[in-house]
């Protein structure tokens, strides 16, 4: 099914709306389309072009629910799936926990998500920029492997109360992977917007390509504690597992990094160096986000840490209501506040420290203390008297986000990254900080 | 974004609640064959007009079912179903696919044909053509898991009991909170090629899983111990407890049996003992790997390596490449590790996650080895591959997630082959002075070539002198993958051997995912570097 108008969103939701028999029933409906060209070897090795809907029915019998989903959109199918979702939740026990739907909401107006150009994409634009990057590959006597993938979305929902929501986003996202042909060095590069206009594929290969041809024949140095410059692909996998733990009920339940002895949370404490704000803000145009999530709650700006400071956490409205606190939705993007230096002058002032590039299979190792693990990749670098000396062979490290941000010693100025773990895209600045802790040397290029 | 916590258990967030019986089953009866065959006829002829040289077709209606609860309450129960057609197509010796939903004669043609216009399109950015190898037709058959009892017909009210009554075990055992969840998975694949093969399946998964929480009020300290289950390519039946499936020793684990209640009894108590257990003194350690923690380690440092895609490069750009290179290959005496390390590759095994009868591109699935006697022998390689290591026949591991996605080389059942000689677990701890005996999978995490890896794993014994002395907590291992199979020394016999596995391995761009099962026996590792992992915030 192609990309729904808000009027014909409307009028489907309404149709779908008009089977139910239930108490109270939301419609939720998705949809994208797009394309995506992948490539390696130097040359492209799959692409492909897909349009996908999906149509999540939730009913309702007093505090019984039903959920049942269906990707196919003809009448019968749409009370089939009505039906479908009715019979689960007659047949189901009641949910405690279960919170009538939301009534008509108030959003503000949507932010800036849609941009004409990026819907407008063609097939023949990803594979000229494919070849532009492939080209300078070959100038660079390298190796590319990378991927290209535009996207146009939507999203409706509507229940039985009144509520109604519509959104509109497109998404461009280029990564790519630069090798020399001996296999001794890797540089890579990674960019993520709405716009596809703001998109420099020719400039992120280029990157990818400098540091794969200044990372061959590294050299080994010991592991231990180390400053490091962390650029933002690489803060982004390490940050987002902070926010991915800040929810208020996991805090209250004792299990969570936030948690204290005795039912108490660190709400309100200062957990990280004064220089760390994060916040969320779905007008922010650098990075624009729904104004609603997808339980028809608003997406409002929320300032999740303040000065280091635990200044609020996300509920379900479950929770909040059993807590009497505010029923904030966790955040559909994070922003961090950073300074005034670009990535070379964050260099420039290091008198010893390392440059990552990438940072890799991140796992949590200790949810109490929010231990992660992970690896270098893709251009590692000994910086000495301001300048970078020479490349280093990839570290394994063992540190928690939450020690990192408290040892901070200098910021850059924030910019759009995506992260190579959960593909979220955030806007969040270099970081320098010191006492990063590696734990052993990976032999891996 | 989502959270993830650490008592949660993956499901899609807005999954609620439960029924009796499925009213519309009849609705998720698979289509006519031969109605599958019109419509895959038809997208194949409109290729081969087009100019295809090959073309195939996969119409695919996928099934999946959540059941989740926490301590005594229901949160989650919901049946999703997605229902379409992907067509690949060869023109211009370069890949071209396209997908859709609407799933009509008229449709399925115009898909195929815009499948060979991305081919076209793309051709001009292709360098090598691709060298497909040959594969025989092979009609119209059909395989079906050989499943005794289909999850989906069983009803949800069975599986909601038990999993608030595995639930009441643990918080009557002292468990602060717990999770448990059912998961079941049928793929109905039918799939079509130029080649003359018409194959319907009908294949099924089952993972039921549970995560026990104990809170030290005191101090405040938290730990979990998660549900020895694995996901299995098996029915409903791998519920029903079988004491011919189970291997006793410091807790209970299972074989093709599960006996959910008897783990969670075992869960609250291991993870109240754990709470309190010593934290680690880092350090060389022997190593005893039960088959629920080593199958991840296989998976991560021989499932993924020999993968031939990332051999070549394919996958540099996100999952990585591989140490394991061609060069090192074509010496056919590269020391892999010691002679007792023997790995098979296996899309077969009845049970087991990858088990199909035919893969996503019309090959027959077979078992080879990978690793034999300690020296790489071979790899995982589909049909424009296998030229590459000088074979004729793809080794039948192409897969695709769904009728959305394209399908590309995945990973087989990989798993190391048990000891020869009659040896037991207790056997192998019996000559340790210094060890750790692991149990469950924990964190993991690897680089992108496979050399340099750490993991965690659920229950910790401290063995001194032969003896199991009391249990440990904080503790990780990080090796070198050649090193770390090189340090194998000992393994137990059949009678120990079980499978584990993943639900959802990630690869590709845009990521799919596949279920993939690694068996083993229990095996001892000599010399292993621990860390101790517990910090203060």
């Amino acid at each position: 099914m192609p990309i729904l108008t808000e009027q014909e969103a409307k009028a489907l939701l309404t149709k779908v709306l008009s089977y139910s028999k239930a108490d109270e029933c939301e419609v939720n409906l998705n949809g994208s389309e797009g394309g995506n060209i992948r490539y390696a070897r130097n040359a492209v090795s799959t692409s492909g072009a897909t349009t996908r809907s999906t149509l999540v029915v939730s009913s309702a019998f007093g505090k019984k629910l039903g959920v049942a989903t269906i990707n196919e959109f003809d009448d019968a199918s749409l009370e089939k799936v009505v039906r479908r979702s009715e019979d689960l939740a007659r047949l189901a026990p009641e949910n405690p926990e279960y919170m009538p739907f939301l009534g008509p909401q108030q959003y503000a107006p949507p932010s800036k998500e849609y941009v004409d150009a990026t819907a407008a994409i063609s097939p023949k634009e990803r594979a000229d920029a494919v070849e532009a990057s492939l080209q300078i590959a070959k100038d660079s006597k390298q190796t590319a492997a990378g991927f290209l993938e535009n996207s146009t979305n939507y999203a409706a929902m509507m229940n039985s109360h009144g509520l109604f929501a519509y959104n509109t986003s497109t998404s461009v996202a280029f990564n790519v992977t630069l090798r020399t042909t001996d296999g001794k060095g890797s540089g890579y590069a990674s960019k993520g917007y709405n716009d596809v206009r703001q998109l420099d594929v020719k400039k992120a290969t280029s990157i990818a390509a400098q540091k794969a041809g200044g990372s061959a024949e590294a050299k080994a140095i010991e592991p231990g504690k180390y400053t490091v410059i962390l650029e933002p692909a690489a803060v982004s996998v390490l940050l987002e597992n902070v926010l991915f733990a800040m929810d208020g009920r996991l805090a209250d339940e004792g299990r969570s990094f936030l948690s204290k002895p005795g039912g108490q949370t660190k709400l309100g404490e200062k957990l990280m160096d004064e220089k760390v704000t994060i916040y969320s803000d779905p007008h922010n145009p650098l990075l624009p986000t729904a104004s609603w999530n997808g339980d028809g709650r608003p997406q409002e700006k929320m300032v999740w840490i303040d000065k280091g400071v635990v200044k609020n956490l996300y509920y379900s409205r479950f929770w909040a209501n059993k807590k009497g606190v505010k029923a904030v939705p966790g955040p559909d993007a994070m922003i961090m506040e950073g300074g005034t230096a670009t990535l070379d002058e964050l260099i420039k002032s290091t008198e010893k420290g390392i440059l990552v590039t990438r940072l890799w299979y991140i796992r949590t190792v200790d949810p109490q203390t929010i231990l992660l693990t992970g690896l270098t990749r893709d251009g590692t670098f000994y910086i000495e008297n301001g300048k970078i000396q020479f490349p280093v062979k990839n570290f394994r490290f063992n540190e928690s986000p939450v020690i990192m941000l408290n040892n901070i010693e200098a910021m850059g100025i924030p910019e759009r990254c995506v992260s190579g773990e959960s593909n979220n895209h955030y806007l969040l600045p270099p970081l320098k900080v010191r006492d990063f802790t590696f734990t052993s040397l990976s032999d891996a290029v | 974004m989502s959270a993830m916590g650490v008592g949660a258990i993956a499901i899609p967030k807005s999954f609620l609640l439960g029924r009796e019986i499925d009213p519309l089953r009849a609705a998720y009866e698979a289509m006519d064959v031969a109605q599958k065959k019109q419509l895959a006829d038809a997208a194949l002829n409109a290729a081969r007009a087009k100019g295809a040289t090959y073309a195939d077709v996969r119409i695919g209606r996928y099934l999946n079912q959540f059941v989740s609860t926490r301590e005594n309450k229901v949160q989650g129960v919901a049946n999703t179903e997605s229902f379409g057609a992907g067509v690949r197509v060869l023109a211009n010796g370069c890949w071209g696919f396209a997908a859709s939903d609407n799933v009509t004669k008229e449709n399925i043609a115009k898909v195929a044909e815009r499948a060979v216009a991305v081919a076209k399109a793309n051709a001009k950015i292709q360098g090598e053509p691709v060298q497909l190898a040959p594969q025989r037709g092979f009609g119209e058959v059909s395989w079906k898991a050989p499943i005794e009892k289909n999850a989906f017909e069983v009803p949800v009210k069975e599986k909601v009991d038990m999993l608030l009554a595995a639930n009441a075990i643990a918080m009557g055992a002292g468990a602060n909170f717990v999770n448990s969840a059912i998961f079941a998975v049928n793929e109905q694949k039918y799939f079509a090629s130029t080649d003359g093969s018409y194959i319907d399946q009908d294949i099924h998964r089952i993972y039921p899983t549970f995560n026990v929480t104990k809170i030290d009020q005191a101090n405040g300290k938290f730990d979990t111990r998660r549900s020895l289950s694995t996901p299995m390519g098996m029915g409903y039946e791998y519920l029903s407890p079988s004491a011919d499936e189970k291997v006793t020793g410091v807790v209970t684990r299972y074989k093709k049996r599960y006996d959910m209640l008897e783990d969670m009894k075992a869960a609250a108590l291991d993870v109240a003992q754990k709470i309190k257990a010593k934290s680690v003194e880092p350090g060389k350690y022997d190593l005893i790997l039960d088959p629920s923690h080593l199958w991840l380690t296989i998976h991560e440092s021989v499932g993924h390596p020999t993968e031939l895609d990332r051999v070549l490069g394919y996958e540099a750009n996100y999952a990585g490449t591989s140490f394991l290179t061609l060069d090192k290959w074509q010496t056919k005496n590269f020391n892999f590790g010691s002679k007792l390390v023997n790995i098979v590759a296996d899309k077969t095994q009845p049970g087991s996650l990858g088990a199909v009868g035919w893969d996503d591109e019309g090959v027959k699935c077979k078992q080879w080895d990978l690793i034999k006697d300690g020296k790489l022998v071979n790899y995982q390689a589909i049909r424009d591959q296998v030229h590459i290591i000088g074979e004729k026949e793809s080794h039948g591991c192409c897969y695709s997630q769904s009728w959305a996605d394209v399908q590309f080389q995945r990973m087989a059942n990989v798993s190391l082959q048990p000891g020869k000689e009659k040896r037991s677990v207790q056997d192998l701890i019996k000559g340790v002075s210094k060890g750790i005996y692991i149990i469950g999978d924990g964190s993991f995490s690897i680089d992108q070539q496979r050399y340099n890896f750490q993991f965690g794993g659920q229950t910790f014994y401290e063995i001194k002198n032969g003896e199991i002395v009391g249990m440990l907590r904080d503790v990780a291992y990080q090796a070198n993958t050649q090193e770390f199979w090189n340090s194998l020394v000992d393994i137990a016999d059949k009678d120990d051997y079980r499978l584990g596995g993943a639900f959802n391995d990630g690869k590709g761009q845009p990521p799919q995912s596949n279920a993939v099962s690694h068996g083993s026996a229990t095996s001892r590792f000599n010399g292993v570097n621990v860390i101790n992992t517990a910090r203060k915030i």
